[in-house]
């Protein structure tokens, strides 16, 4: 894509300099756009409670971790935030492991039912996942799965696997199929052509969509909160505590959310295109 | 070194035949280069021997074994790829020492072996760098070095040199053929490119329409093209073609001239002609050899070569090239006398398209 | 060369995964909004469903919101795309900061804007200390409809945004860049190049963008409990109301049938309405 040069450069330029500074203007302000609720949300984060509650505000905190530590402290976040990992790490696991292989079935074989499958990942696209949760509860009731972070990663691989099968299956479109042949006459069967030359190459890709996965889970709220009581993930809970809940008890939870998802965006980047780019067609 | 037997083998891909019913044989240390146009069912034939394809039917046999229902690993081939498939998270080492590895060679006998094809392909200075860091020349060494090392029954080649630019394609031409000619490996090699496959082939198979049309010495393809669709393919301008009716007795008549042919009771025959293989007895009105039996050519187009010069002419309403000598005076719009050389001249029947002798 | 039951194989845990999980669950979802405990049909849930008086503000306030964030996004996000694609030097990095809200959840969107304008808020502080008002403003209160509604819609397009850019910006990258010469040469300007080809070409790429973001308009939920609590009705919040409040699993699915029902409305409007001829694609 850092061929891109669509409208700026090309060959000869004749726009004047305002539209330089228009430019530059409009990307500064748009940065700004999305840069400064953050930042206002951690000032708050690393106030004291009392700072919290004031007014008028500061624009620049007197920096304490009073409000962390209260919500760390709190009873059920500890619970609620490992909760939130466990299902989070469960979903990653099923939507790569069942994600993958059909991701490479996708990008290599030519097969009847294929264009089916195709139409049935792009169609959990098009419907309202969330609602899922309500069937399941009752139908969760039944099987012993309610209440449990086995049934709410079920409801979050849902989510997450056609991101995963989509993800796979451009990586392994990607990597040319002479590669996987060359192996094949130089004495590998299928299984360690794939393991030799293949997973090596996707593994970094591979380990983008798991993260992309894990973040899925992590942020969901509606299912984890209609199908969770006593097991709450962290979104459930502070869900289901902000009508009562101190200010600076919202702000520091929103925080504890928000941070893991940024810095797992900044980790998967370079993917975040490979998703779409082929899901247009 | 083996001697590979392809019998009726055919290739079906729903209702479009791929190939038809192929039966070939490449001798044990022979090179065996298969020329066609793209989609002539070439590559196909080439990855059913490597096993990456199934034949619909058919058999295969490498040796005294039957290997069409074995997996590739176990056919005691190696195949180098048009886009050499050289293993991007591998050093050139690691490349060349891949198939040992999976056979499980020891690493001493590794360390040899690696150093031996790698001198022999000139990329002993690379053994430590990665894919990524090589040309396309270097490239194409290491997969060629690769696929040596196992010491393979059968080489297969699927366009290997077609991603090279031309001055490299021409020098890597003459040094695989030598390396090849050492290795003393049965090779197939599959090749778009006519200059390539007569240059290096010790057999032609020429394809069309998947059919193998003609299999021979590259000067027996040139000189005697065993079907109307290898004369029009092979050479560079290809064979002429002019009808011919027939005139009884063996005699042909070309554009209003007799010319001796075949003894053939069919109404019409093609006549061709190489266009080297002309003889221009100069512009009409100069009055010099022109005599009964010439034919005349109206120049339209002349191209300098520099080694000769072209000129495409019309006989008969039909396109018709001729090779002058450089130094020829013509300009386009004159009209040229010329004779056959009788020995070079065929001649294919126009409704099977296959040469008559 | 491969058995051919190989890509089944390969496919059967993620298709059984589907049905079981996603085919499965819209069907009981549809059986429990149609049937009755005795096991017959009976459109009493959707009956008392539309009789509730929440039942049309949540509707409506649910269908306006779509309206009004997702044009807006989509116009937001193709002028992103366009900057980004106009730049030189530090084209990845401004495509990260755009791309941030992409990893954050509506409930920390919610949060996050909630700092904002809560009445103790940044915004309150902000216009205080330039003196356009004496004292702060009850901004998300039980009388302030209005301004919870622009408060939904500023963190709905902050935090939405870039998932509509990440599919433009991507779909523009699939367009050759001849395309734009050749204009040039002809004599179309930024504008006409915008309006000429880079919109045709980007048809497909908005289709999705649309319908992935209109079908996510119509599930908000935690940005509404966020900044509105129960002050502004939406037709999410209704569902997990008369499921854990209201204990009826029946209605809950009444409601979201209705999602479902306009989801695949607009999905097919959309598609119809985006159509590229076969062939005409890039």
């Amino acid at each position: 894509m850092s061929e891109a040069n669509r409208f700026g450069s090309g060959p000869v330029q004749s726009a004047g300099s305002w539209h330089k500074y228009f430019f530059t203007g409009a990307v500064v302000l748009l940065c700004l756009w999305v840069l400064v609720p953050i930042y206002l949300l951690l000032v708050n984060t690393f106030s004291s409670p009392e700072a919290v509650a004031s007014y008028p505000k500061k624009a620049f905190p007197v920096v304490d971790t009073e409000s962390l530590k209260f919500f760390m402290n709190y009873a059920g976040v500890g619970q609620a935030l490992w909760n939130s990992i466990k299902v989070a790490t469960v979903t990653m696991i099923l939507s790569i492991s069942a994600g993958a292989p059909a991701g490479y079935a996708l990008s290599r074989f030519d097969f009847r039912g294929k264009d089916t499958f195709r139409v049935l990942v792009l169609m959990t696209r098009a419907f309202p996942l969330p609602l899922l949760a309500l069937p399941l509860a009752v139908m969760y009731i039944r099987v012993g799965l309610d209440d449990s972070v086995l049934g709410l990663a079920f409801v979050h691989t849902t989510l997450a696997l056609p991101f995963a099968v989509l993800i796979t299956y451009s990586l392994f479109s990607g990597i040319p199929i002479e590669l996987e042949e060359a192996a094949w006459t130089l004495g590998c069967n299928r299984f360690q052509a794939f393991m030799k030359v293949i997973f090596p190459l996707v593994l970094p890709g591979i380990a983008a969509s798991a993260i992309f996965a894990f973040v899925i889970s992590w942020n969901e709220v509606f299912a984890a909160a209609v199908l969770t009581i006593e097991n709450r993930t962290l979104p459930a809970f502070l869900l289901q505590g902000l009508s009562d809940s101190p200010l600076h008890l919202k702000f520091a939870g929103g925080a504890v959310l928000v941070l893991p998802a940024l810095l797992f965006i900044f980790m998967v980047r370079k993917y975040l295109f490979s998703m779409w780019g082929i899901a247009n067609r | 070194m083996a001697e590979i037997k392809i019998k009726q083998v055919a290739k079906q891909y729903g209702n479009t035949h791929a190939l038809h019913s192929i039966d070939m044989t490449v001798a044990d240390e022979e090179f065996l280069v298969l020329l066609g146009a793209s989609g002539c069912g070439k590559t196909t034939l080439l990855r059913i021997v490597a096993g990456l394809e199934t034949a619909t039917t058919g058999e295969v046999w490498i040796g005294d074994k039957r290997v069409d229902q074995l997996a590739p690993k176990d056919r005691g081939i190696a195949m180098v790829f048009q886009n050499y498939a050289v293993f991007p998270h591998l050093t050139v080492f690691e490349n060349i020492a891949f198939g040992l590895r999976m056979s499980k060679v020891d690493q001493a006998e590794i360390d040899r072996r690696v150093e031996k094809t790698a001198t022999l392909m000139h990329i002993e200075g690379l053994l430590k760098r990665y894919s990524g860091q090589l040309s396309g020349g270097q490239r194409q060494r290491v997969a060629v070095a690769r696929a040596l090392a196992t010491e393979p029954e059968v080489l297969l080649m699927d366009e290997p040199l077609s991603n090279l630019d031309a001055l490299l394609r021409m020098e890597m031409r003459a040094e695989l053929k030598s390396v090849l000619a050492e290795s003393k490996t049965t090779t197939i090699y599959v090749t778009h490119d006519q200059v390539e496959a007569m240059s290096m082939a010790d057999r032609i198979a020429i394809m069309n329409g998947g059919k193998i049309v003609q299999a021979s010495s590259a000067v027996e393809v040139y000189r005697n093209p065993a079907a109307h669709f290898v004369a029009s393919f092979i050479g560079n301008p290809p064979m002429n073609f002019l009808s011919a009716e027939n005139a009884g007795d063996g005699w042909w008549n070309v554009n209003g001239v007799k010319i001796k042919g075949p003894n053939s009771s069919s109404k019409t025959l093609k006549f061709a002609i190489r266009p080297e293989d002309i003889v221009v007895h100069g512009p009409s009105g100069n009055g010099s050899a022109a005599n009964d039996d010439s034919l005349s050519a109206g120049v339209r187009i002349l191209e300098p070569l520099g080694s000769h010069l072209l000129a495409s002419c019309k006989v008969d309403d039909q396109l018709f090239r001729i090779v002058l000598d450089s130094d020829a005076k013509v300009s386009p719009g004159d009209t040229l006398q010329w004779s056959p050389q009788p020995d070079r001249v065929r001649w294919f029947d126009p409704e099977s398209e296959l040469a008559i002798n | 060369m491969y058995p051919k039951s190989l890509p089944y194989l390969l496919l059967l845990p993620a298709a059984v995964f589907l049905c079981l999980f996603f085919l499965y669950p819209f069907g009981l979802v549809a059986w429990q909004a149609f049937v009755n405990d005795s096991g017959q049909f009976t459109s009493d849930f959707f009956v008392e469903m539309s009789s509730h008086w929440k039942f049309n503000t949540a509707f409506t306030n649910t269908l306006l919101l779509a309206l009004a964030v997702v044009p807006f996004q989509i116009c937001l996000a193709l002028y992103m795309a366009t900057l980004v694609n106009g730049m030189k030097r530090g084209r990845d990095l401004i495509l990260y900061v755009w791309t941030i809200p992409l990893g954050i959840s509506d409930l920390a969107a919610g949060i996050i804007w909630l700092a904002i304008f809560d009445q103790t808020g940044f915004l309150n502080s902000a216009m205080q200390g330039l003196g356009f008002i004496d004292q702060p403003m009850s901004l998300l209160g039980y009388q302030s409809k209005g301004t919870i509604f622009l408060a939904i819609l500023v963190a709905e397009v902050w935090r939405a945004t870039a998932i509509v850019l990440v599919i433009l910006v991507a779909g523009m990258g699939l367009i050759p860049k001849e395309y734009y010469e050749a204009a040039e040469v002809f004599g179309a300007g930024r504008w006409k190049r915008f309006t000429k080809i880079t919109l045709p070409m980007l048809k497909p790429s908005l289709q999705t963008a649309m319908i992935l973001r209109i079908i996510m308009a119509f599930e908000v939920f935690a940005v509404v409990v966020a900044l509105g609590g129960t002050n502004l009705p939406v037709l999410m919040g209704e569902i997990y109301t008369w499921q854990f409040d209201l204990q009826d699993a029946n209605v809950a699915a009444a409601y979201a049938m209705v999602i479902l029902a306009i989801s695949i409305a607009c999905t097919l409007l959309i598609m119809w309405g985006l159509r590229t001829p076969k062939g005409a694609r890039v």
